[in-house]
C-alpha cells in the first residue's frame, strides 16, 4: 500500500476507482436485489412457519406423517451420501492420480446428472423399474418394488446428487500432485497405507465440503423424487414432498413449518461451508 | 484406455468401479430413456413433440430460463464486483448467503417466493398496486429461475474478477484511459469468458427446473405450463411414451448446453493462461 502511494497517488485514486456515489449506488443496488431475491425469502419461511405461534409451529413438527417424513429424508441420505462418497473417492484416485486416455470425457460423463433436469432423472428409473418399465414385469413377478417404494427414492436421489462429492474432490487432488504418494510407496507404505494416511488427511476439508453439498441437496431434492415417490402419506414422503403436500392441502403454517427445517439445513450447510473454506485458507497461508 | 507407468497402486479397481458405478447410475438409466423413445417410431415422437400444449410448455421453459439467465448475469456480475472490489458492513455475511439457492431446498424456494410474490405477499403486494402481478404468471417462474440460478454467475466471475491483475488497470489509466474505458475495454473482455460460463449453467439449470417453478407458476396449460411439468402430467396419466419423448428433446437441449459450457470452460482456461 505505503509503495504504491509513492509511486503513483494521483492516477490510483482517480482512474483504478470509481467515483464514491458510483461505489455506493452499487453497492445498494446490489443488497436490493439480493434482499429481494434471497433475503426476503428466507425470512419469510421462518415468519410464516411461526404465523400462528410456537405452540402450533411445534404441533406441525410433531405430527407423525411429518415425523415419518423426517425419518425418511434421513435415511434416504445416509444411504445416498456414503455410496456417492465411495464413488467420489474411487473416481478422484483414478482421474488425478493416473494418466489415461478419455479422461475428459470421463470427467464430462460425471458431470452430467447436473444438466439433466430432476423431473428426467426421476423418469429413467420409472421406466427401467416401472410396472410398464423395462424390468417392471420381473420385478413384479418377484414381488420386489422398487418405485413408489423406498429404493427408487434411493436411486433417484443418488442421481441427482452423483457429481457433489467427486466435483470437489477431483480438482482438489489434481492440484495437490502425486508426489506424496510416490514417496509414501516407494518409502514402502501398502496402497491403503498411503490412501488412509497421505492422501485422506490431504483432502480432509475438501471431501467434508462435498460431503455437505452432497447431503444437503440429498435431503433437498424435490423434482426426481417427486417422480419415483408416488406421494403415499406417511410411507414414501419426503420432507420436501410432505411441504408440497400440505401446501396444496392449504395448510400453510404446516408447510412453511416443515420447510423451516430444510431452511435451517441450508443455514448449516451454508455456515459449514464457511467454516471449511476459512480452514482451508489458513491451512493454504500457513504451508506458504 | 491406456494408463502410463505410475508407481501408485490401484489404478485398475478405482477406474472399474468409476466406470462400473457411473453405468449402473447415470449411464443405463439415460440409454433406457432413448431406447424407450426409439419404440415410438418417428412419426409419433414428432407428433408428440410439436403438439401445441408441448411447443408452449419449451417455449415458455426455455424463454423463462433465458431471460432468468440475462438477469443473472447482469445482477451477478454486479453481486461479484462489489462484493470484490468494494467493502462494506455484513460483506461476509452476504458473501456467504449468496450460495442460499444451492443449499435450499427447491419446493422450500418456491413456497416462500409465492408467499412474497402473491398479490397479497411482502413485495408482491406492491408490485400488484403497480399492476404487475407476479406470482401465478410467466413472470413469477423468471423470479424463481432467478433466485435458482443467481450463485451460478456469482461464483463463476467472482475468482476471476478476484484474480484480475490491478497493475494492469493501472496501465490502462496510466497511458490515459478514463474509468468506463479501462472497464469495458480492459476488465470486460478478462471475465467475459467466466460470465458466459456462468450464464450458460445458470441456463441450463433453470431449463431443467421443477421444484421452485410449480408453487409460483400457476401451471396453466398453454400459459404457465413449464415442459418438466407436463412431463410429469403425462406420466401421471400413464401416457409413457408421450412422456419419454418430451423428456429426450430436453435431454438433448442439455447435451448441447453441457458441450457449450465445456467449450465455454476450455476458452476461458485458454484466455486466462
Amino acid at each position: 500500500m505505503s509503495n504504491a502511494n509513492v509511486t503513483a497517488p494521483i492516477p490510483r485514486n482517480i482512474a483504478t476507482r470509481e467515483a464514491t456515489w458510483v461505489r455506493w449506488l452499487l453497492i445498494a443496488i446490489t443488497l436490493v436485489f439480493l434482499t429481494a431475491f434471497l433475503f426476503v425469502p428466507l425470512l419469510s419461511v421462518f415468519v410464516e412457519a411461526l404465523r400462528n405461534g410456537v405452540d402450533a409451529y411445534w404441533e406441525a413438527l410433531k405430527e407423525p406423517d411429518a415425523l415419518s417424513a423426517i425419518k425418511l429424508t434421513v435415511l434416504v441420505a445416509v444411504i445416498a451420501v456414503p455410496l456417492n462418497l465411495v464413488f467420489g473417492l474411487a473416481a478422484a484416485w483414478a482421474i488425478a492420480k493416473f494418466e489415461f486416455r478419455g479422461k475428459s470425457l470421463l470427467i464430462t460423463l460425471i458431470d452430467l446428472p447436473f444438466s439433466v433436469s430432476p423431473v428426467i432423472a426421476g423418469l429413467v428409473y420409472v421406466l427401467l423399474f416401472g410396472l410398464q418399465g423395462w424390468m417392471g414385469p420381473w420385478l413384479a413377478e418377484h414381488d420386489i418394488q422398487l418405485i413408489f417404494a423406498v429404493p427408487g427414492l434411493v436411486l433417484a436421489t443418488l442421481f441427482v446428487t452423483f457429481p457433489f462429492i467427486a466435483r470437489e474432490l477431483i480438482p482438489l487432488m489434481q492440484e495437490q500432485g502425486k508426489e506424496e504418494e510416490e514417496a509414501a510407496v516407494s518409502l514402502g507404505a501398502s496402497g491403503w497405507q498411503t490412501f488412509w494416511h497421505v492422501t485422506l488427511p490431504n483432502v480432509k476439508w475438501g471431501l467434508l465440503y462435498g460431503v455437505i453439498l452432497c447431503n444437503a441437496r440429498a435431503m433437498g431434492e424435490f423434482g426426481a423424487v417427486s417422480v419415483v415417490s408416488g406421494h403415499i402419506r406417511g410411507f414414501t414422503n419426503t420432507m420436501p414432498l410432505h411441504v408440497e403436500v400440505l401446501y396444496n392441502e392449504y395448510n400453510f403454517v404446516a408447510a412453511f413449518a416443515v420447510a423451516s427445517l430444510l431452511a435451517l439445513l441450508a443455514l448449516v450447510t451454508l455456515i459449514a461451508k464457511t467454516w471449511v473454506e476459512w480452514h482451508t485458507q489458513r491451512e493454504r497461508s500457513a504451508a506458504h | 484406455m491406456i494408463k502410463k507407468h505410475s508407481i501408485l497402486p490401484g489404478f485398475g479397481p478405482a477406474l472399474g468401479f468409476t466406470i462400473f458405478y457411473l453405468s449402473l447410475v447415470v449411464l443405463i438409466p439415460l440409454s433406457a430413456l432413448f431406447l424407450k423413445s426409439a419404440t415410438l417410431g418417428w412419426e409419433q415422437f414428432w407428433a408428440t413433440v410439436t403438439a401445441p400444449r408441448v411447443l408452449a410448455s419449451y417455449k415458455l421453459s426455455f424463454g423463462t430460463a433465458l431471460i432468468a439467465a440475462l438477469i443473472n448475469a447482469v445482477f451477478g456480475l454486479l453481486v461479484a464486483w462489489v462484493l470484490v472490489r468494494y467493502n462494506f458492513i455484513g460483506k461476509r455475511v452476504v458473501d456467504a448467503l449468496v450460495d442460499l439457492p444451492f443449499a435450499l431446498p427447491t419446493a422450500v424456494a418456491g413456497i416462500a417466493l409465492t408467499a412474497i410474490y402473491a398479490d397479497n405477499g411482502w413485495i408482491g403486494q406492491y408490485l400488484a398496486a403497480q399492476g404487475i402481478k407476479v406470482a401465478y404468471t410467466p413472470l413469477g417462474i423468471v423470479v424463481a429461475l432467478t433466485f435458482i440460478g443467481l450463485p451460478f454467475v456469482v461464483r463463476t466471475v467472482q475468482p476471476v474478477l478476484a484474480d484480475l491483475d490491478r497493475e494492469v488497470e493501472e496501465a490502462a489509466a496510466s497511458l490515459g484511459a478514463t474509468r468506463w474505458q479501462t472497464i469495458s475495454r480492459v476488465i470486460f473482455p478478462t471475465i467475459m469468458p467466466a460470465l458466459l460460463t456462468g450464464f450458460a449453467l445458470a441456463f441450463a439449470r433453470a431449463v431443467g427446473e421443477y421444484g421452485s417453478v410449480i408453487f409460483i407458476a400457476g401451471n396453466m396449460p398453454m400459459v404457465s405450463e413449464i415442459a418438466p411439468l407436463l412431463i410429469i402430467t403425462k406420466l401421471e396419466q400413464f401416457q409413457y411414451a408421450e412422456a419419454t419423448a418430451i423428456a429426450v428433446v430436453m435431454l438433448i437441449a442439455s447435451f448441447i448446453l453441457l458441450l457449450a459450457i465445456n467449450l465455454l470452460q476450455w476458452w476461458s482456461r485458454r484466455r486466462l493462461a
